[in-house]
């Protein structure tokens, strides 16, 4: 019954509806007369309809109702309707609906039917949409036409049997005997059904190898399907396989060699050796080989090849870095292509070749891209970029540069977790820090629209009007997102217990946000506030620099000595208003700091203090309550051993055991000097297995004669005992001249 | 290969086979998602494009895309190779092919297709053979006597 006049007459009434509601109408005629159809007995037009319900259902409108009627009509014997019935079961039916149960049946029966058509019919159904169950049940079927003399079948057969194999892998090994004798055949078709096999039953390796070299040669570029095919069955058998490899280095390279490149096709089969080449064990010349043929990819005008040529060159450039390297400046022209797929795939082979020679012409190749490609690759571009500047900087300076560079004009698209990694190179950079707030006031702009930490740091030595301004403006900008805004706010506020001329300027910025619309400014703003008022003394506190943060990220050069295991917390957790400051830690370290406004040369408290930034209330509230709970920490009679004395500085020691793997260590020391001795400070340093944690001293200057004496105390974590020692190193300056000196520490008193 | 989509430049679909079982949801957002890569694409641009974990290789001929979802040990210029023979496949059954044939004899379309590709792999490599195969089973289908001589089940 073809041509199909009535489907035809369907898709012209379809195709010349107007608009989308008209075409909706039609079709939902049609789809009532189909189903009246159906349920109406047999007339000549069953194939028509379900045709139709087909074309229907590629438009896209629902079309369940046609899966019983596919199944009566594989049932049928009349072959156009079987047709149409397994087309059908092929659209509408997969392996997940209950009806594709239904036509196990009839697959069967159809699978020894005497007319090969409808047994291929049956075949590719079952290899389109047989789930495992159909397969387990189909299996010795397939496996009976596997051998049956007629290769139309066999060839169905065989791809058939490679889906079942795909779906339940046990079968495979039902399947490893037939595919054996299918391999001797020569008819091509069947032999490209063959191959397949074989990739998934790893049984087949010796006779594989010794039957290809004559066929392949016969083959020639005409067939390079079958040439693609069976090079990617070598690829896998010689994967982990040595003596498989070594057999087919002459093959592969004959292949490499004397294939024709000027068309897609031959450039396909040599594609595909050369990845064979690079899967397997082979010998260095092939590989060579293999990467030259890339390197002519790449050269090639067609873009196609040069994409390829870049993906493969990815793949390789972990252990043939030197060889990629040569290619580098193609590479980088790639950059700068016009289409799309080619400068990703430049972008990402550029990333991962940069290294410490080539980074600064890299960097500047790179960062011209960034600032002209599209969207959708900036922030891969920048986090790449990001990654390599800071494996690869030269200097500190220049790394800044780069990434305020980055920044400008990448601006929002830069990911949330570089963010901190730039505060914190910041902190460590204290040399640039003039230079770089004010930059990193610009470099806020760019990060608006970033939700995520944003951990500051407030460096001395800036011109504190500056940053005041900087700091209103980015207030009162339009453009800022609340989030900025307060961040800007708590700015301000630690900036007032830095500079002291412009406090209340900075009152009356705070008192302003105070009847905002905004909740979250709102709070803060009050409760800074407060702190203005009635907790003045306690601001210096708690707004207390931001300890530095060490990264804790491998490939990061730290010049630290190996015995100093300071270690601060990395505290790189995103500000979450559940993570709240441990009371406990907060009176130690208050009561610590109240003491404290200078700078000190040693490091500072390890807690991760700067989370206040996001916990306004809960640090008043909690401000509130330490206030209650301030008790002078009970003296314990420790015992007082004396560890240094010399030109009149002495210094003692007194421990407390705190726990098993915990100990606190008070130093104390005293000046019996007739000139007073200021700056004074200690370093402790301990042995890797142990955590060292200093709090600040009581102060740092001890009058003569023993006036008054500086403690500190030291809190000592560790796993064993016997590792226990610590080197403390004492500098002063006294008379106006420094000393300096060191003294071990081999055993602790009370311990 | 996972699938394989034939759609026109204005977004409609002409053909899809699907060769590994996805939901009916699934399938309208691929074939969305296809039709809004490929058609953004430039003239003269590469073929190959990157989507979720596959690879998309597409082909326009005329005013038809042909678009195949691939996985990640495929290769690439093979299967601009399988598109371009079963354009030629289509041309020597249909003579001179146009979308409209595709159109209206969308399941002749499919036949041959099945002929040629199972499963997603590459089933007969000789043109000759596939449209022989495909005459002789046109053959079988009945006239309309026959059709209403043989029972129904």
């Amino acid at each position: 019954m073809s041509p199909s006049v009535p489907l035809q007459e369907m898709i012209r009434a379809i195709r010349s509806a107007r608009t989308q509601c008209e075409e909706r109408g039609v079709i939902q005629r049609e789809c009532a007369a189909i189903r009246a159809q159906f349920r109406q007995a047999d007339n000549g037009g069953r194939s028509h309809n379900l045709a139709k319900l087909l074309y229907v259902h590629m438009l896209g409108y629902p079309a369940h109702f046609g899966q019983m009627e596919c199944v009566r009509m594989i049932a049928s014997p009349r072959y156009s309707e079987k047709r149409v019935g397994y087309l059908g079961a092929m659209m509408l039916l997969d392996e997940k609906q209950d009806a594709s149960l239904l036509i196990t049946n009839s697959i069967k029966n159809d699978l020894s039917h005497s007319n090969q058509y409808v047994q291929s019919l049956a075949l590719c159904t079952l290899a389109c949409m047989g789930s495992a169950e159909m397969c387990r049940d189909l299996a010795p079927e397939i496996d009976r036409l596997l051998r049956a003399s007629n290769s139309y079948i066999k060839k169905k057969a065989a791809l058939c049997a490679v889906h079942i194999v795909r779906k339940v892998h046990e079968l495979g090994e039902l399947f490893a005997p037939a595919a054996r004798s299918l391999l001797t055949e020569k008819n091509h078709g069947v032999l490209h059904g063959a191959v397949t096999v074989p990739d998934l039953v790893q049984i087949m390796k010796g006779l594989v190898l010794s039957g290809y070299s004559p066929e392949h040669d016969v083959a020639g570029i005409s067939d390079p399907f079958l040439q693609v095919r069976i090079l990617r069955l070598l690829r896998i058998l010689g994967h982990n396989n040595e003596g498989a490899s070594d057999a087919m280095n002459d093959l592969l390279a004959q292949v490499a060699t004397n294939t024709d490149s000027t068309k897609t096709v031959g450039n396909a089969v040599l594609y595909e050796t050369v990845l064979t080449v690079l899967d397997i064990k082979s010998e260095s010349g092939l590989r060579v080989l293999a990467v030259n043929i890339l390197g002519r990819f790449l050269l090639n005008n067609d873009r196609n090849i040069r994409y390829i040529a870049m993906t493969s060159l990815q793949k390789i450039v972990g252990t043939d870095h030197n060889a990629v390297q040569r290619h580098r400046g193609t590479i980088v022209d790639c950059l700068k292509d016009q289409d799309a797929s080619v400068k990703r795939r430049a972008l990402e082979l550029s990333l991962a070749l940069v290294s410490a020679t080539n980074v600064r012409s890299m960097m500047k190749e790179l960062l011209i891209f960034l600032s002209s490609c599209p969207q959708e690759l900036k922030s891969h571009a920048a986090s790449g970029i990001f990654n390599a500047a800071e494996r690869y900087s030269p200097s500190q300076r220049w790394h800044i540069d780069t990434i305020l560079h980055v920044l400008t004009t990448a601006g929002g698209d830069v990911r949330d977790e570089t963010v901190p990694n730039l505060i914190q190179l910041i902190t460590n950079a204290s040399e640039l820090h003039c230079y770089t707030v004010a930059c990193w006031c610009i470099g806020e702009y760019g990060d608006l629209l970033l939700r995520g930490e944003c951990q500051e740091t407030e460096p001395v030595q800036v011109t504190e009007d500056d940053v005041l301004d900087a700091l209103e403006t980015v207030l009162q900008s339009h453009m800022s997102s609340p989030a900025t805004r307060g961040f800007a706010l708590t700015a301000t506020m630690k900036l007032s217990t830095r500079i002291t001329d412009n406090v209340d300027r900075i009152r009356s910025v705070v008192s302003i946000y105070g009847s905002c619309i905004d909740v979250e400014l709102q709070q803060r703003a009050v409760e800074y506030n407060a702190l203005f008022k009635k907790y003045d003394h306690m601001r210096a506190a708690v707004l207390e620099r931001m300890p530095v943060i060490e990264k804790n990220s491998p490939g990061h050069t730290n010049g630290e000595s190996m015995g100093e295991v300071k270690e601060n917390q990395a505290s790189k957790k995103p500000m979450e208003p559940k993570l709240l400051p441990q009371p406990a830690n907060q009176v130690c370290d208050l009561l610590g700091l109240l003491g404290d406004s200078e700078e000190t040369l040693q490091p500072s408290p390890s807690t991760a203090l700067g989370l206040l930034t996001n916990t306004p209330s809960t640090a008043g509230g909690n401000l509130l309550d330490l206030l209650g709970d301030l008790e002078p920490e009970p003296l314990t009679p420790a015992l007082l051993v004396p560890v240094y004395d010399k030109d009149g500085v002495a210094l003692t020691l007194s421990c407390e055991k705190q726990s098993d793997t915990a100990m606190t260590v008070t130093l104390t020391a005293s000046n019996s000097t007739d000139s007073d001795i200021s700056s004074f400070t200690l370093q402790a340093a301990v042995p890797k297995s142990v955590k060292l944690n200093m709090n600040a001293p009581s102060g740092d200057s001890l009058p003569a004669r023993g006036a008054a004496k500086v403690t500190q105390m030291v809190v000592l974590n560790y796993q064993n005992k016997v590792n226990l020692k610590m080197k403390i190193r004492i500098s002063y300056s006294s008379r106006g001249s420094t000393f300096q000196d060191t003294v071990q520490i081999d055993t602790f008193p009370g311990l | 290969m996972r699938f394989l989509l034939l759609f026109s430049r204005q977004g409609k679909l002409r053909l899809q086979k699907w060769f590994t079982p996805v939901s009916d949801r699934e399938k309208k957002k691929v074939i969305r998602d296809m039709m809004l890569l490929v058609l953004a694409r430039q003239p003269r641009s590469c073929n190959f494009l990157h989507w979720r974990d596959l690879k998309i290789v597409y082909k326009r001929y005329a005013s038809l895309y042909f678009c195949s979802g691939l996985e990640n040990n495929d290769n690439e210029l093979l299967a601009l190779e399988v598109l371009h023979r079963y354009v030629e496949l289509l041309d020597k059954y249909f003579g001179n092919v146009c979308e409209l044939d595709l159109i209206f004899n969308f399941e002749k379309a499919y036949y041959i297709l099945d002929e040629f590709l199972i499963g997603g792999e590459v089933l007969e490599t000789s043109k000759v053979a596939v449209s022989d195969s495909m005459e002789e089973a046109d053959t079988l289908q009945e006239t309309m006597e026959e059709y209403m001589s043989k029972p129904t089940y």
